[in-house]
């Protein structure tokens, strides 16, 4: 995973609010000749919640991605927390990050997955252990009550010692919203959580986050095609098409006012 | 030609030790292929072309040359500026190392398998590079190449008998020194059924364990 943007660049100017969480300064993103995401510009405020929304290949997804830096921007830098993501500053220039770096601002951050991902060689349990235990340096003690704790909060206490292959797909991803939890991540990347699931599961799973939405002071950035929730959840939307936010304001707003002709006929189609 | 047992008897203690060569070298040659087939499957997936590019050069040299001209090579060429090794030791270290080539592609096809949301969620969880090996990615991969895997210790142990090219004589050497002097076919056909005994309850044993990991 190198970095692909291999030029150093001008330092943006860095005037950043301070409850700015996460910033986007002209970020590129191309796959190939296709250009996914095109000097995109935004910023989500710390404790957010905000909903991207928008045709399928308008780069939502690629946001999160880059922010989970699971891809790297061909140009432009992202910032979390006021820290450059994968870019560092060497001689007053920035330049791709070292994989430590990128690491360490990452912690941060966690993501839950459209196809929940779980590691299947290991217990459920294990799975929300792994990672506190080995990263961020936690005993087996600590890790294993925050598990436990966390497999509580998604109703799932009493699979423990069960494989995640025994479990059904809405059970498998509050299996990995709690995983990801237990990193205590600043910011939650949740891409399509639902889509990959079986209608009667879709609700245990949202209840699940808005539970967390509401009772924590976690930041959210959610791509998602299930409206309701969108409109339950979020402090801002942001409609997308070509790379582009072309619309963004409340959920009340872009649901039941939207300026753009885009938004409305998006909304048009999924609601 | 009538089967003689008296012949059968006077082979035995050189069959008992061509037995014991050909499991030590069964042994230590699957220990170092397996091993070492590893340490090229995962280099070959590494981000730095100074390791990738050898690693590829040096495998597809060893696979795409005969087993024997490497024996000869080690026992006979080696020793003119490196370390001089026994027939066995050599016969252990050529057959290992000529077999890593493989088993590396068989981890290699384990490891592309391994889904790749398992390493973005590796990542997510912002785990080391060593983690994501060895908790994530290779309890994956090596769990379904076993099958695979095990085959190539009954290809090994039928390629053995090569190791008698530099004297190392294993149950067939043994048997081929044995019928070359007394002009007898009892040693051969005797090592013939030793290498069914030994290959199919160990197939037998690759069957069962395959049944019990590839869900």
């Amino acid at each position: 995973m190198s970095a692909d943007n291999s030029t150093s660049q001008e330092i943006p100017n860095p005037a950043v609010d301070g409850s700015e969480l996460i910033r986007f300064d002209k970020v590129v993103k191309r796959y190939g000749s296709n250009t996914v995401l095109d000097q995109l510009d935004f910023s989500v405020a710390s404790g957010k919640h905000v909903t991207l929304i928008g045709p399928s290949g308008s780069g939502k997804t690629t946001i999160l991605r880059l922010l989970m830096t699971l891809v790297r921007p061909d140009e432009g830098t992202i910032r979390v927390g006021g820290q450059y993501l994968t870019h560092e500053e060497k001689n007053g220039r920035l330049v791709p990050a070292g994989e430590k770096h990128v690491r360490e601002v990452r912690k941060n951050i966690g993501m839950v997955f459209q196809q929940f991902n779980l590691f299947p060689n290991m217990k459920v349990l294990r799975n929300l252990m792994e990672a506190p235990v080995t990263v961020l340096g936690l005993s087996k003690d600590e890790a294993e009550q925050r598990a436990r704790e966390l497999l509580d909060l998604v109703g799932l206490g009493d699979r423990c010692d069960a494989y995640p292959t025994q479990l059904s797909g809405g059970q498998q991803q509050r299996v990995a919203i709690a995983r990801a939890l237990a990193m205590r991540p600043q910011v939650l990347l949740l891409d399509e959580v639902t889509s990959a699931l079986d209608p009667e599961l879709v609700a245990g799973v949202l209840d699940v986050l808005r539970d967390i939405a509401h009772t924590t002071d976690i930041t959210m950035l959610c791509v998602t095609h299930e409206m309701n929730f969108a409109r339950d959840i979020s402090d801002q939307v942001l409609m997308f098409d070509s790379g582009h936010v072309i619309e963004s304001g409340t959920p009340e707003k872009i649901f039941t006012e939207p300026e753009h002709e885009r938004t409305r006929e998006f909304l048009g189609a999924v609601l | 030609m009538n089967w003689n047992w008296s012949h059968v008897d006077d082979f035995m203690p050189l069959f008992w030790d061509g037995v014991e060569l050909t499991l030590k070298a069964l042994l230590f040659g699957t220990l170092i292929a397996f091993s070492l087939g590893l340490v090229w499957a995962i280099a070959q997936r590494s981000e730095k072309k100074w390791i990738r590019w050898p690693v590829t050069v040096v495998t597809e040299f060893i696979r795409n040359t005969p087993l024997l001209v490497q024996l000869f090579f080690l026992f006979y060429v080696v020793p003119e500026w490196g370390p001089s090794m026994s027939p066995l030791t050599t016969g252990v270290v050529g057959l290992g190392l000529h077999y890593s080539t493989y088993t590396s592609e068989v981890y290699r096809a384990g490891i592309e398998g391994v889904p790749a949301g398992q390493w973005e969620a590796a990542t997510a969880l912002s785990l080391s590079k060593r983690r994501t090996w060895t908790s994530v990615i290779l309890p994956q991969a090596v769990r379904r190449v076993i099958p695979a895997l095990g085959n190539y210790v009954i290809v090994m142990l039928k390629e053995s008998p090569q190791m008698a090219a530099i004297g190392a004589l294993d149950m067939l050497g043994q048997a081929q020194g044995y019928s070359q002097a007394t002009f007898t076919y009892e040693a051969i056909s005797v090592v013939g059924v030793a290498f069914i005994v030994i290959a199919y309850p160990a197939s037998l044993l690759l069957r069962a364990l395959e049944r019990r990991l590839v869900r």
